[in-house]
């Protein structure tokens, strides 16, 4: 059973048959000689855009013709000339711009949040708002990022807010729910690295960087197969390898997760990394590889770690192969 | 482990103008680069014939607008994406003198920011893939030095994280896609010092997947469309033997349309030509038997870009 509104909404009334278009004459679509990839439409579809074709000719800026966009926009929202033209007679006439988000907001719900168009709209519009529209940027993002927490659009338009329009205070906040969520989500990891170095408030990644490995240090021991945190706690000591080989939480964690499972790979790499800074064996560390049956007599740390790689990751074992051929030589 | 099944992709391909359903119609806008697509993975099965050259020549042309740029199809507006697969079509075919490179230049020119960074037209939105839309489409033409290469290598690097990745502005996450506009780019224009190859071959190599296909980001599925973006970043950085290249060829073949032809973007989804171009794509890399090879960088075949770079004398010089 469906109520009256349903009907009236699948009840379309053909452009041609409506009074408000009787003056306009239908530009059909010349798709030219092409034998690779043609297109079949649909009666609908094939209508409207004959319309908006006789609209975008003859440059008509007019309230029916933004209204026309939005049925084209409807039937595909991936068409950038439509976008293209609605911006044009939202300028001409000057139209609320606020009703706009809202539209964006309804299409957007319809098509996909990974259509480019609506994400560059949408940022054309709060430009033009300005920093008035901080806020419901962060919003609508956050709505979105709800639904695909890691949707790459989303991400990009809130960085852009971010740094355009503001609203840093409680984005490394927001960063620590999403990955309480899902501690696996790389785009929250990567935002929560944008967050620290960026930030305005935050006094940069130095400032930072005690508070982070720990944060980060913690989310390894409780999953250490997540790659994520791996990379991080790397991008925390980016350029300068000294510094990260003496943080003692560094290699702590290693150890840690490998007395837990000596199979872990990211583990396994990471020791393989701070050997190869200069890491100083330790008895927990001898004890662990010795497990693998290394005697550490007869051959160097590294190299042994690279050879378990290649045991325990048999599909990037050329990595390793590779790790180990060019291993330096003053190293452990 | 199955065939590759080119007669029934090159039907596929050719037969595409006769389905009418929902993916044909959101097609409409980006056509040029569903061609660009189609052609070229006709010509890597060496069944470029199945199509009439000069009718796809005639209806590129109709889709330059008088500003230089091309759009994605008659009557759309003009946008860096299809201005350079329209460009890669015409160096498919052999017909660029057909057009006028000093007035597509001059487009691509005028979308270049003071920062060396692109928008994608005259609406502004900034991402490196429309640095290596730029980049790759100028170099067709030979007409690289009517940009300021050095700020665009600049602006590229800047998308640089902290794993070796790329992402679409600064600070942009990583993604497998970016990186191969990124890395394409910086190839083309030789700044490949940029790239830290080590690091972003192990984080390359980390999107295989126990399926043996790729994934685009960390704990995302795997899909055929990456055994492109990464295969080919791997190929250019010289680091393709650090993934299972076996596995990866399994997976694409197990992504096939045995019946009636075309590639998913896992096995048993539906087919599109997006896929389909990508896996033949990702299996010329992986040295396919029967198939051509394929630039990494231009995305072109190689014997296209042979042509490119070393038939033609330079057009600027005596």
């Amino acid at each position: 059973m469906s109520s009256s509104e349903d009907d009236e909404e699948e009840v379309r009334v053909p452009l041609s048959q409506r009074q408000e278009w009787s003056d306009v004459e239908p530009i059909p679509q010349d798709d030219g000689p092409d034998p690779v990839v043609s297109i079949a439409y649909t009666d609908e579809f094939r209508e409207t855009m004959d319309y908006f074709r006789a609209v975008f000719a003859a440059d008509e800026r007019s309230t029916r013709a933004l209204e026309l966009t939005a049925e084209v926009i409807d039937l595909n929202a991936g068409n950038y000339t439509v976008w293209h033209f609605r911006r044009l007679i939202l300028e001409s006439l000057q139209s609320d711009l606020q009703e706009e988000i809202k539209f964006i907001e309804l299409v957007a719900n319809k098509a996909t949040y990974k259509n480019y168009q609506i994400w560059h709209h949408r940022r054309w519009v709060a430009e033009k708002l300005g920093t008035i529209a901080t806020t419901s940027e962060l919003q609508f993002t956050q709505k979105v990022l709800c639904l695909d927490a890691k949707n790459y659009h989303a991400w990009s338009h809130r960085q852009w807010a971010l740094q355009a329009l503001g609203g840093w205070e409680n984005e490394l906040e927001y960063c620590r729910e999403l990955l309480e969520v899902d501690i696996f989500n790389n785009s929250a990891w990567n935002q929560r690295y944008f967050v620290i170095t960026k930030s305005p408030f935050l006094g940069g990644l130095q400032a930072m960087r005690d508070s982070e490995v720990s944060f980060c240090t913690n989310a390894i021991t409780k999953n250490p197969d997540n790659e994520s945190p791996w990379r991080y706690l790397r991008g925390l000591y980016k350029g300068n390898n000294e510094a990260f080989v003496n943080d003692p939480a560094i290699s702590k964690v290693c150890i840690c997760v490998l007395e837990k499972n000596r199979n872990c790979v990211f583990a396994l790499s990471l020791l393989l990394d701070l050997l190869c800074y200069g890491f100083q064996p330790t008895p927990d560390l001898n004890r662990i590889l010795s497990t693998w049956g290394f005697s550490g007599s007869d051959q160097k740390y590294a190299n042994f770690v690279c050879l378990i790689l290649e045991k325990v990751d048999p599909m990037r074992a050329r990595y390793w192969i590779w790790r180990r051929d060019s291993l330096p030589s003053h190293i452990c | 482990m199955g065939e590759l099944e080119i007669e029934k992709h090159t039907q596929f391909i050719t037969s595409i103008e006769k389905k009418k359903d929902f993916d044909s119609m959101v097609m409409e806008h980006l056509r040029m680069s569903g061609a660009y697509w189609g052609l070229t993975a006709l010509d890597l099965m060496g069944k470029l014939d199945a199509v009439d050259r000069e009718e796809v020549v005639s209806w590129v042309l109709q889709c330059q607008h008088d500003r230089g740029g091309f759009s994605g199809n008659i009557g759309h507006d003009p946008h860096i994406l299809y201005t350079l697969s329209a460009v890669q079509i015409l160096a498919l075919l052999d017909k660029l003198d057909a057009i006028d490179a000093d007035k597509i230049s001059a487009y691509i020119e005028g979308l270049q920011q003071e920062d060396g960074s692109f928008a994608g037209d005259e609406w502004g939105e900034i991402d490196t893939r429309f640095s290596y839309c730029a980049v790759c489409c100028l170099s067709i033409l030979r007409r690289l030095d009517k940009i300021d290469v050095g700020k665009a290598i600049s602006y590229v690097a800047s998308c640089k994280n902290f794993d070796g990745g790329f992402g679409c502005t600064p600070g942009g996450e990583s993604h497998s896609g970016q990186i191969f506009c990124c890395v394409s780019a910086l190839a083309i224009s030789g700044a490949l010092t940029h790239v830290d190859r080590d690091l972003l071959g192990w984080w390359l190599c980390e999107r295989q997947v126990k399926s043996g296909g790729l994934n685009g980001r960390p704990e995302k599925l795997a899909d055929v469309c990456y055994s492109w973006w990464v295969l080919s970043s791997l190929t250019i950085i010289d680091r393709v033997h650090w993934i299972d290249k076996e596995k990866l060829k399994t997976f694409i073949l197990d992504c096939q349309d045995k019946e009636h032809g075309g590639i998913s973007d896992r096995p048993d989804d539906a087919v599109d030509v997006f896929h389909t171009f990508f896996g033949i794509a990702g299996l010329s890399l992986l040295e396919y038997p029967g198939l051509k090879p394929l630039d990494p960088a231009y995305a072109l075949p190689v014997h296209v870009v042979d042509r490119l770079i070393f038939g033609q004398p330079h057009k600027q010089q005596p």
